[in-house]
């Protein structure tokens, strides 16, 4: 029985262990890197430090994510697995200098 | 300036639709405007709380608070929604046809109102606390075109709010015995899409598998962010790269709902034979 629990219990870790961690950094409203070299067919966990003080928000039409980062925070992002291909994300508080692209390969 | 508008418009034209929508499929409703405008501004004021907490909000179940929080708000406007369909389509129609009931009449028109100031409500704080989040950005930045950019803003909120009244008004001139049909069958896709839209939000946070992503593709023949694609993402949920999961969400509300319109429709014709009788 005690087994079976902790078998639970390890479940979720045993999920985040599949995935790789990347970060990106947002300064001065961009990207850095704004391009990121990830591998096919795996989770992404993505990071985004925010180090402006004011919120940013990641968004990907191609990835299909949508998320407010607050200003000086953290914010984490599960993608993939993905098709090798170009996935532009911006971000949608300052599109004109926020951009990037996660190359799948 | 032309930039912060249309961001702005794209945020409040999705409230707008909906709150031209509901207002519509609510015309009858005693005191409806009032409803809506209390919804309106409950709506606002959540909006600019809930964005004085987004890093809160952030951290809760394990950074992805976010996420559960808007597929918690979207799936309580589609059972709200769905009550509006099911129940309050088969009561109005029995209560058309038996105006005696008027305490019966007054405790429906209460129980719709809630539903009106929740949907508004909802919509307004979801798509409001983003639109607040970024006019924030740009008012406390040093950029020195900030002026013109909350004019922007203003001009966004003004383009958003008059297409929804658009809707609203053209919904108003459908001839009557009509009315009802198309005013269910729009509440009806407006909840679909919003399921499907919770659906991927609980994908986005890992809690749902999202089953073949994407779907198909549709982003160079019609792609999201454009007009027509704005507009039937917010009336009827069109997505570009859907899930899969996505699609199940969409099609279990859809028939769901559907089948509790069929057996409620089913009641105020029995009650027409007994009178008959």
């Amino acid at each position: 029985m005690n087994k079976i629990i902790a078998l639970i219990l390890l479940l979720p870790s045993l999920a985040f262990a599949n995935a790789d961690e990347y970060t990106i950094l947002i300064k001065n409203h961009r990207f850095e890197p704004a391009e990121l070299t990830v591998p096919a067919g795996k989770k992404i966990k993505l990071i985004i430090n925010n180090a402006d003080s004011t919120p940013e928000e990641f968004e990907s039409y191609e990835l299909k994510r949508e998320k407010v980062i607050p200003g000086n925070a953290k914010a984490t992002i599960f993608i993939g697995p993905l098709t090798p291909g170009k996935y532009p994300f911006f971000g949608e508080f300052n599109e004109a200098t926020a951009k990037g692209t996660i190359i799948v390969q | 300036m032309f930039g912060t508008a249309v961001i702005v418009f794209r945020e409040v034209l999705e409230a707008a639709l909906i709150i031209g929508i509901v207002a519509a499929a609510t015309r009858d409703v005693p005191n409806n405007r009032r409803w809506i405008s209390a919804g309106v501004i409950l709506g606002l004021l959540g909006a600019m709380i809930l964005a004085g907490f987004t890093d809160k909000i952030s951290e809760l179940a394990s950074g992805m608070g976010q996420e559960l929080f808007n597929a918690l708000i979207l799936i309580m406007a589609v059972f709200m929604l769905a009550w509006h369909n099911i129940w309050m389509a088969s009561h109005g129609k029995e209560l058309a046809a038996n105006a005696r009931n008027v305490g019966k009449a007054i405790k429906d028109g209460v129980k719709e109102c809630s539903i009106l100031l929740t949907v508004v409500g909802f919509a307004v704080l979801r798509e409001g606390s983003e639109t607040v989040l970024f006019l924030y950005g740009i008012a406390t930045s040093d950029q020195v075109e900030v002026f013109s950019m909350l004019l922007g803003g203003a001009i966004g909120v003004a383009a958003g709010v008059a297409v929804g009244y658009t809707l609203y008004k053209g919904l108003l001139r459908i001839p009557m015995r009509w009315f009802f049909s198309a005013t269910s069958i729009l509440v009806l896709l407006l909840a679909a899409g919003m399921a499907s839209q919770a659906a991927g939000y609980l994908i986005q946070s890992d809690l749902i598998p999202s089953l073949a992503s994407p779907l198909w593709d549709t982003s160079e023949t019609l792609p999201e962010k454009s007009v027509l694609g704005i507009l039937l993402h917010s009336l009827i949920g069109y997505d570009a790269r859907p899930a899969g999961m996505q699609l199940v969400f969409y099609v279990v509300t859809l028939v769901t709902i559907s089948i509790g319109m069929k057996l409620t429709n089913n009641q105020p014709n029995k009650n027409k034979l007994q009178v008959a009788a």
